[in-house]
């Protein structure tokens, strides 16, 4: 048996699991319209490869990476290409995106494709240049880049590759229906990666709280090296950095990466699409996503195409809109409201919670804290949550920085206890940005301050060289006026002068 | 019904403030149900007196800071400062004793530094430590225990008498134990203790049963997980290590045993209920060790060399001077971090 290590804190919410694992996995459909931004990942994007009123097959590639770390995306189903224009998506900050627009036909008919018959005989590189072409971004949440996590420093020999399987996020079933149905493909995914990074052990990390999940991964990982870890279920356990220190014992160092210690993680549905990329040839096209929540009759892991609008989803699903009071894309701990309904579905979508106000209450305003600690208790990164409160609070950024503000990982274990209803991850979201903000200002005046001494610089030069200049013609005319047999003075150099000009006239003249 | 737009996250704990200190005020009832059956039910009518008064006082200057009144009463943190120092002070005080101490504590120590959370010093301690300095008779006149002194207790009549017209209370008074083993020196602990019988076991007839209370209150808390267990446990630790360090053996001069210092005075009450207070304290788990060792030292210090027989009140007040100071050198070693504060390569 493997050592589980404790990481700190940590907080036991209510799991809301059990309502949408009722079901297999159903296919939510073909809506009339899809909507595939292209910035769904954490990377520089994509650039549209298609016209508008072109006709497209499913499969096909309709966007191309921007950069390394952009990630390609693929018509989610056959269909012809209505606008390339400005889309509302369900992102944190609220603003629109260049989305293509794809009117389905229907038929969705693919466009060619085969897997790879034996990964094995593969290249690290030629499995690498499938998974990106295949468009998978981490399907956790993030949404960073498969590729760009996958691509490590050879001088990094990765020696664990963790399949995260924990999903510690309330609700969310997603990865637990997948564990379910289609383990022999997780374990297959598990397998390439594996190859693909020459890891020396491979672990799927499940909390307990998913026991036909983990029994369904064990019966597929017979004979194979790969080894299933479960341990007690408490949130942040599917944090990237906790579940490394749960199952390896070491830390991730601060601004480093899990490559630092020889670790790469991947979420247990992006495994999945690589499996489906590289054995079926298949590109990212859709994800299971849990729809839960009071305000919908028939919750349920959905499989989506990527692109499906939320309001087109949620009619299928049964939603009561007159008891919405919150729509959440992700958990109810870490996840984003949305207010338009309109936006799509995307790679990164793990669950959409559809919550009543008895499910999750308006927050009541928030009472003075009174530093009682459950929030520094709770925090699995053991910061101090009340002193950086205090400090994002009277704006003294430099303590912020001190007292490590940037380690954050925002998982909001500190608001679920705070009992005073201070919504800390907000304060803490808010001195990030304005510390970025202020680091950018300075960073810019240093530039220009920079830019300005080098112009002060050169203009000073100019003026000299001029100087310079000016002194050796003088010299030189009364060097001149010597040789003329003056006495160097003003009054024959002036004469000199005249009698130079006339002679050059003289000279045009004739 | 319009979408919230509200950051994450989205569910919330079941604990509030106000539930918190219900759970506090709960606590101090195994130490009052002592304090009453040993002195009478003077402390009772501090507490109903003074949590009247505190409630008065937090509405009035919340009315003149322009605050919703409702909002802020109910978070009951004016009660528990009012609970805790009307157990501090001796049963039977008058009415403006109680008054003095619940303005200073409230209007002084709490809001005039900006109310809930921001205060520096325990409010409760600061009103204690006004009434002392001010009127040290009427704060050092404690009512005798059943058993060690007194054969009945006085009535609830009497004690609403003693608080509300004081000049025609009269009841039987003595000094504490702690303040006899300060004034007789000269006499060996067992002298001491055959010849006052209300020394009881070992700290005092009464006052061992409050301080087992209080630490019933304390344990529970500590069960619930209201507060670390870091500073109280410190706190006892460095006292106990104190008092085995000097007690000589019972001679005289010596400074009482281990026992007679955890249980006696207001030890357990100020180890979970005062040197716990969240908003004064030290708040990493190191600070708190800190913080709560070197109040145990200070009490000890005080009373056995200071001036005062007990101290758990200006130990705790010098100390909440210090928190900040502590809380400055005791940051926790942030994940990803080398222990010496640094980031790894």
């Amino acid at each position: 048996m493997r050592k589980i290590r404790d990481f700190h804190g940590g907080v036991h919410p209510p799991e809301n699991k059990a309502q949408s694992l009722h079901g297999p996995i159903r296919p939510a459909g073909i809506p009339p319209q899809l909507i595939i931004p292209l910035s769904q990942s954490y990377g520089s994007g994509a650039v549209a490869l298609v016209e508008p009123g072109q006709h497209v097959a499913k499969g096909e590639q309709i966007a191309r990476a921007e950069g390394l770390s952009g990630v390609p995306e693929h018509a989610p189903s056959s269909g012809r290409v209505a606008a390339i224009e400005e889309r509302s998506i369900a992102h944190p900050s609220g603003l629109p995106a260049t989305c293509i627009v794809l009117d389905t036909d229907g038929r969705d008919e693919w466009i060619a494709h085969h897997g790879a018959e034996d990964f094995r005989q593969l290249e690290p590189a030629a499995l690498l240049d499938l998974i990106r072409n295949a468009g998978i971004s981490g399907m956790g949440g993030a949404g960073f880049p498969a590729a760009v996590k996958l691509s490590v420093n050879p001088a990094n020999r990765i020696e664990t590759l963790i399949i995260n399987g924990t999903e510690c996020e309330p609700y969310i079933t997603a990865d637990q229906a997948l564990m379910r149905e289609c383990s022999v493909e997780i374990i297959g995914g598990a397998e390439i990666l594996a190859h693909l990074l020459g890891a020396k052990e491979t672990l799927i990390g499940v909390e307990d709280n998913k026991p036909k999940g983990i029994a369904a991964l064990r019966r597929a990982a017979q004979g194979s090296a790969i080894e299933i870890v479960s341990f007690p279920a408490k949130y942040p356990s599917g944090g990237e950095k906790q579940l490394i220190e749960m199952l390896t014992g070491k830390q991730v160092p601060s601004n480093g990466l899990p490559a630092d210690i020889q670790v790469v993680c991947q979420n247990t549905s992006t495994t999945l699409a690589v499996y489906r990329a590289v054995h079926q040839g298949e590109p990212l096209l859709s994800r299971v996503t849990t729809v839960t929540g009071e305000a919908v009759t028939r919750p349920g892991n959905y499989e989506i195409l990527n692109g499906t609008p939320i309001d087109w989803l949620l009619q299928q699903v049964g939603f009561r809109q007159e008891h919405c009071s919150r729509l959440i894309m992700g958990g109810p701990m870490m996840g984003f409201t949305v207010t338009n309904v309109a936006a799509p579905i995307t790679k990164t979508s793990t669950c959409l919670l559809a919550s009543t106000e008895t499910e999750l209450p308006s927050p009541p305003p928030a009472q003075p804290c009174i530093r009682c600690g459950f929030c520094s208790e709770a925090c699995p990164v053991k910061l101090l949550p009340q002193q950086l409160y205090w400090f994002a609070r009277g704006k003294e950024y430099e303590k912020l920085e001190d007292h490590h503000l940037f380690d954050c990982i925002e998982c909001g274990a500190c608001s679920y206890v705070c009992p005073s209803n201070i919504p800390l991850v907000q304060y803490y979201r808010a001195g990030k940005a304005q510390i970025l903000e202020l680091r950018d200002e300075h960073e810019r005046a240093e530039r220009s301050r920079v830019r300005f001494e080098a112009r002060q610089e050169r203009i000073e030069k100019i003026a000299l060289a001029r100087q310079e200049k000016r002194a050796q013609r003088k010299a030189a005319a009364e060097q001149r006026a010597r040789e003329a047999g003056g006495d160097g003075s003003e009054q024959d150099l002036i004469q000199a002068a005249i009698a130079r000009s006339r002679a050059r006239r003289k000279e045009q003249t004739r | 019904m319009a979408l919230q737009n509200i950051t994450s996250p989205h569910a919330h704990g079941p604990l509030t403030t106000a539930k918190v200190m219900r759970r506090l005020l709960l606590a101090t009832l195994p130490g009052v149900v002592a304090l009453t059956w040993f002195f009478g039910p003077g402390t009772l009518v501090n507490i109903a007196w003074s949590c009247l008064l505190a409630l008065g006082c937090e509405a009035l200057v919340m009315t003149l800071r322009r605050r919703p009144v409702g909002f802020y009463l109910k978070d009951c943190s004016a009660l528990v400062t009012a609970t805790l120092l009307a157990i501090a002070m001796p049963p039977y005080s008058p009415w403006w004793l109680i008054l003095v101490g619940v303005a200073s504590s409230i209007v002084v120590a709490k809001h005039l530094y900006g109310g809930l959370g921001y205060n520096p010093f325990n409010p409760a301690m600061v009103g204690y430590v006004v009434l002392l300095i001010s009127f040290p008779v009427e704060m050092t006149r404690w009512a005798a225990p059943l058993g060690g002194g007194a054969t009945v207790t006085p009535g609830l009549l009497q004690a609403l008498q003693a608080c509300f017209n004081p000049a025609t209370f009269d009841a039987l008074t003595m000094a504490t134990p702690l303040d006899l083993f300060k004034q007789h020196g000269d006499l060996t602990v067992t002298e001491l203790w055959l010849q006052y019988p209300h020394f009881g076991r070992w700290s005092g007839v009464g006052w061992e049963w409050a301080n087992l209370g209080f630490l019933a209150g304390g344990l529970w808390l500590l069960y619930l997980r209201i507060f670390t267990w870091h500073a109280p446990l410190a706190m006892l630790a460095a006292l106990a290590l104190m008092s085995a360090l000097f007690y000589q053996g019972g001679n005289p001069g010596g400074a009482g045993s281990p026992w007679f210092h955890l249980l006696g005075g207001a030890t357990m009450f100020g180890a979970f209920f005062i040197v716990t207070d969240p908003v004064t304290s030290a708040v990493s788990t190191t600070g708190r060790l800190i913080y709560g060792a070197l109040i145990g030292v200070l009490i000890f210090v005080i009373r056995v060399w200071g001036n005062y027989p007990d101290a758990v009140a200006f130990a705790v007040l010098i100390m909440n001077f210090a928190a900040p100071f502590i809380d400055n050198y005791t940051q926790p070693t942030v994940y990803g971090h080398k222990r010496d504060g640094g980031s790894k390569p």
